[in-house]
């Protein structure tokens, strides 16, 4: 069995925010990066938790990205990826990027393929949707549970006020969030072991794009916090119905 | 080339967010001086004529029995269909679950840009462009979309509901319903909560309530509220609350009207998930907390002495009102 997991590089969440080049682009001066929370907490993890429990899976890595990206795919490497593909290109959209994987994906015959349920810098969660309908396989987002049985893989996803357990025969994409795995720290051997894994570089394929980003923008800042008394919060109550008009 | 607002149910009753939706896109319409219609996929319990006073002029409502469950694929082929016939070029989802399963999928299907997480609407001056929330609720992006077919999700919370004294004709539209690959096994239903993503005010716990037995000081506040209950990441790490509760960059990000934070300290990554939230109060014992910088209104004080007293004048407030 092969299992997909599709990392993002993206700026670490103490990262300051911020914009170069008349507000066009990300400000990377400083930034360090780090491989998408949700990709590597709970996607690649449980990927590899599943792989503890049955060796013969293997565990291949994707990502679309400039060379920049190879640091955070080493380290997905080394907390027990396989190997590696790298898709040699800038993120142009969200859907220039599932076309790169979808492609990908199909010439390496997965049966499963996991992304995490969106990216902390773009939000866009789109992207395994994006490559369940180009490969017109099923989707499941929001999945906190994974378990492989025989050619089925029962899935376990969140739905507004509650979770829903399904059944699907692979192939199929999965989005994860919490509740799937723990973060886990690579280990000395891990990262030894991870620099001679294979890294396959590939081109990208021809794509358009169907969007494009214009410019960014900070919100204002806030104007000051009003404090209250600890001796007379009624007065907190007050300002929530007279002032704020919140309740 | 009307504008197609997608309406989601729970339990066959239409969402708020899907109010919000209707708003939205009927504005839209107005600007593109075309017609908002609605769609509608499964079964109703709902009457659908009240999406005319949100400036929907025709809901298009899909019943049919082999819609069983919601699986991405056959509900992406289903609108898909509908958004040919009805030769919709604007389509509008509220930015929710089902939507992040169907909107990608449906922006492949029909070359359609997406732009998921949008927060205004958009500018039509120069090409078609939608401002959308990035880095968890960090910064805005203005995002231009390409295409002819243009598909917008909107985050709950972000537009207000225009109500207006219009009507909606309803007619049934036969669908060709392919069969779902997705077998459903379990549902477990959390009955009662109010959904956080949709809440108009949030009462949020973190570690500095002690423990899960603290948790009565947050809950008491909600109900006498009518808020929806939410915790920082620590919190539902170490289990004192569900995971669904967890807000914040690696969580999930709210925008209410009200967010009030008991004993969280106001990490980065908890701020990146709420500092769209309209009102922010915070309690919190320590004043250098940097929570407060991001507060409108703060106490610094001890959560198990004050919070009560909150509890206690909000219902008298209500009882008065
Ligand atoms: C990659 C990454 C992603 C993360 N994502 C998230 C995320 O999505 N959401 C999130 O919340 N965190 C996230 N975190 C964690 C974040 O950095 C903080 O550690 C976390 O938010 C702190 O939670 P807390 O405020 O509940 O606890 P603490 O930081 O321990 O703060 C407790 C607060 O309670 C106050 N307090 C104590 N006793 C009382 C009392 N009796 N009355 C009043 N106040 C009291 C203290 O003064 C303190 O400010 C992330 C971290 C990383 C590294």
């Amino acid at each position: 069995m092969k299992i997909l997991i599709c990392i993002s590089k993206t700026p670490d969440t103490t990262a300051k925010i911020a914009f170069a080049e008349n507000n066009t682009k990300f400000a990377t001066d400083g930034v360090q990066w780090i491989i998408n929370p949700y990709d590597e907490w709970y996607a690649l993890v449980r990927a590899i938790e599943l792989k503890e429990k049955d060796p013969s899976i293997e565990l291949h890595l994707i990502n679309v990205g400039s060379a920049d990206s190879e640091p955070i795919i080493r380290k997905a490497l080394a907390l027990g990826g396989d190997e590696a593909i790298r898709i040699n290109s800038d993120s142009a959209d969200s859907f220039f990027v599932a076309a790169q994987i979808a492609h990908a994906a199909k010439e390496g015959a997965y049966d499963l393929i996991l992304t995490g349920k969106e990216t902390i810098d773009y939000n866009g969660s789109s992207i395994g949707g994006m490559i369940a309908e180009i490969l017109d396989l099923p989707f499941i987002s929001h999945a906190i549970k994974l378990d492989n049985e025989g050619s089925d893989s029962i899935v376990t996803r969140e739905i507004e006020g509650g979770e829903e357990t399904n059944k699907v025969s692979m192939p199929l994409i999965i989005s994860c969030q919490k509740g799937m795995a723990e973060q886990r720290i690579p280990n000395m051997k891990g990262i030894m072991g991870a620099r001679t894994k294979p890294l396959k570089v590939l081109e990208p394929i021809e794509c358009e794009t169907l969007t494009s980003i214009v410019s960014f923008d900070l919100p204002p800042a806030k104007s000051g916090v009003k404090l209250i008394s600890p001796d007379n919060p009624e007065e907190l109550v007050r300002l929530l119905h007279e002032e704020s008009k919140s309740i | 080339m009307s504008v197609l607002i997608f309406i989601d149910q729970a339990e066959g009753i239409i969402k708020k967010s899907s109010f919000e939706a209707a708003s939205y896109g009927a504005q839209i319409a107005i600007s593109m001086g075309t017609s908002a219609e609605a769609i509608v996929v499964g079964k109703t319990q709902d009457d659908l004529n009240k999406l005319g006073s949100y400036g929907i002029t025709k809901v298009h409502y899909i019943e049919d029995t082999n819609i069983k469950n919601y699986d991405a694929q056959v509900y992406t082929k289903i609108i898909g269909d509908a958004i040919e016939a009805i030769g919709a070029t604007v389509i509008i989802f509220s930015n929710n679950t089902s939507a992040k399963a169907i909107a990608p999928r449906l922006s492949v299907r029909l070359k359609a840009g997406l732009v998921s997480g949008a927060i205004a609407l958009p500018d039509m001056s120069n090409g078609f462009v939608v401002k959308k929330s990035v880095f968890s609720g960090k910064a805005f992006a203005q995002v231009s979309i390409l295409t002819a077919k243009k598909i917008i999700s909107l985050n709950p919370n972000s537009f207000n509901i225009i109500k207006g004294d219009g009507t909606a004709e309803i007619v049934a539209m036969a669908a060709n319903v392919p069969s779902s690959k997705i077998e459903v096994t379990a549902i477990n239903k959390i009955t009662g909560e109010i959904p956080l993503g949709e809440a108009d005010i949030v009462v949020s716990g973190g570690r500095g309530l002690k423990g899960p037995e603290n948790w009565n000081l947050v809950t008491d506040l909600a109900t006498a509220l009518g808020a929806a209950t939410a915790c920082s990441r620590p919190v539902a790490d170490i289990h004192w609350r569900p995971h669904h509760e967890h807000v914040g960059q690696t969580g999930l990000a709210i925008a209410p009207n009200l967010y009030i934070a008991i004993g969280i300290s106001g990490a980065i990554q908890h701020l990146a998930g709420v500092n769209r939230s309209k009102t922010i109060v915070v309690i919190n014992k320590d004043p250098e907390a940097p929570f407060f910088k991001a507060a409108d209104y703060g106490i610094v004080g001890d959560a198990f002495e004050v919070v009560p007293k909150i509890t206690a004048a909000v219902k008298k407030l209500k009882d008065i009102s």
